[in-house]
């Protein structure tokens, strides 16, 4: 079999999201179970057993593989959830899970041996001696990138590895220290890698009040929106803080990662897939983005000397972007 | 350059002359006016007699004892509404759990499965207060319901309506 090369992963919060992006085109589709075992632990979102089954089904029948997310890290009194969420995927089909954990990869690899694994971004390995670690270890045979790496970078860890490596192509961005933030739970008690979501519904609040838009967390203003400005998600990462005698985004804009224009030179350097971030969003934007990635990297591979991104398709992204602009993230930087 | 032929043919669609985004403010005025409790009574049947026999078997109890209010700015119209075990009720009380605030274009864009509620948060276009989690398990509910399974629901024929739609709205 060929290695895989820009297989086009896309996200999946929900059996009609699943189906969107299957029928857009994805090669994979990613997903979570509807508990804390995954990062999108969000209200009413992702699967079940019965949804789980049906989208799994429907994928394979069109060649599309199923990746599911169990990459929080499980707390000692509920390790049983994790464990019981591996069995899962493993009974359930999937192609792989994606795990961040080393104690789960134990249990996966002691129990299920077949099954498929990738290392989850949130274990946060930016160097090619940490995932042959997790490969000598556990066999993993994927490892996400996280986005803190500049493009020269990659190159050295896949020369170093014959780990897969999978790189994010679009979407939202963490202010980058994937499986390590503590903002979230600074705020509010509920971090990501245990509660599964960061900035929670619970504990965000909208407020329109004369000044503008207020966006709170757990009381805490993290940021208040001109009628006419774009907002941002509630994380306390994209609010804006006073410093000294100034009021700005002091961690970080709130912008979506898009490294189409990079394609080729991912192409180039064998990358085997390309994630498109959002779970928690609707099948609509499932559909308008794996639509147009598709079609990207069906150009890059056919012509990779001349491709670039097609405006039409930039649009169509910038459009669904959070802060509606766009940003090369560290993929595109001198320095190392 | 000129991106290959094939590649245009896979183009996402180009904005086409859309709804309106906005009503005339005139009629907004006018509108405004109107009692809410007719506008919301209105809704309620409206909702149950097309959509609730699909939504029926949702895990509604998230939303149990809680209630909506669905502003459409342009309009000036205010729906107030809970969800029980028979179907949508419309609520004479102005006292709301979660308010969604967009026009009625992107109302209807949104039901549509046309746009993404958090591309209209970002854009301005769509407003979520109060209890956030209530408003945010709803709009899951709602996005893990298939189109198809709505429109194969609804009264005679009216299904058929739903693709026309989706184009005439996109
Ligand atoms: S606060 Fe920002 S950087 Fe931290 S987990 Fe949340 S989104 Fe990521």
């Amino acid at each position: 079999m060929s290695p895989s090369l820009l297989e086009l992963i896309c996200p999946a919060g929900s059996l009609p999201a699943l189906k969107a992006a299957v029928d857009h085109g994805a090669d994979g589709v990613y997903l979570g179970l509807r508990d804390n075992t995954n990062a999108r632990n969000f209200s009413g979102l992702n699967f079940d057993t019965k949804t789980l089954a049906e989208g799994i089904r429907h994928a394979h029948a069109k060649g599309v593989k199923v990746l599911m997310a169990l990459n929080t890290f499980p707390q000692p009194a509920t390790l049983a959830r994790w464990h019981t969420a591996i069995d899962t995927a493993a009974t359930s089909g999937v192609d792989a899970v994606i795990l961040a954990d080393p104690g789960l990869m134990a249990y996966a690899v002691k129990n299920h041996p077949g099954l498929r694994l990738h290392l989850s971004v949130q274990g946060s390995a930016t160097s090619y001696e940490a995932i042959e670690f997790y490969r000598e270890r556990f066999g993993i045979r994927r490892a996400v990138l996280p986005r803190v790496l500049s493009l020269a970078q990659v190159e050295n860890v896949i020369a170093h590895t014959d780990v897969e490596i999978e790189l994010f192509g679009f979407g939202g961005l963490c202010v980058m220290v994937e499986g390590r933030c503590l903002l979230s739970s600074y705020a509010c008690g509920d971090s990501p890698n245990t509660f599964g979501a960061c900035s929670p519904g619970h504990a965000v609040r909208w407020e329109q009040t004369p000044k503008g838009m207020e966006t709170r967390l757990n009381g805490v203003l993290i940021d208040r929106y001109a009628d006419h400005e774009k907002a941002g998600y509630p994380t306390l990462c994209k609010g804006r803080f006073a410093v000294g005698a100034e009021t700005y985004y002091a961690l970080e804009e709130p912008t979506s990662l898009n490294s189409m224009e990079l394609l080729p030179e991912m192409a180039r350097l064998g990358i085997a897939a390309i994630k498109i971030e959002g779970r928690q969003r609707s099948p609509a934007y499932v559909a308008q983005v794996t639509k147009v990635w598709r079609a990207a990297i069906d150009a890059v591979k056919k012509a990779p000397e001349t491709f670039q991104p097609h405006p039409a398709w930039m649009a169509e992204l910038n459009k669904v972007s959070e802060g509606s602009m766009h940003t090369l993230g560290a993929y595109y930087r001198p320095w190392k | 350059m000129n991106p290959p032929a094939s590649i245009l043919a896979r183009l996402p669609a180009l904005p086409r002359p859309a709804l309106p985004s906005t009503f005339p403010p005139v009629l907004a005025r006018v509108v405004d006016r109107l009692p809410s409790r007719p506008p919301s009574f209105a809704f309620a049947a409206a909702a149950n007699g097309l959509a609730w026999r699909a939504l029926r078997e949702l895990d509604w109890s998230a939303a149990r004892g809680k209630r909506f209010h669905a502003r459409v700015r342009d309009l000036g119209l205010n729906l107030y509404f809970s969800v029980r075990a028979d179907g949508f009720h419309a609520e004479s009380s102005q006292r709301a759990d979660v308010t969604f605030t967009a026009s009625a274009a992107d109302f209807a864009r949104l039901a549509l499965r046309l746009e993404d509620p958090d591309t209209l948060f970002f854009n301005r276009r769509l407003r979520i207060e109060g209890d956030t989690d209530l408003g945010l398990a709803v709009k899951n509910l709602l996005d893990a319901v298939e189109l198809e399974s709505i429109a194969a629901a609804m009264p005679a024929g009216l299904g058929q309506v739903i693709p026309h739609l989706r184009r005439l709205a996109a």
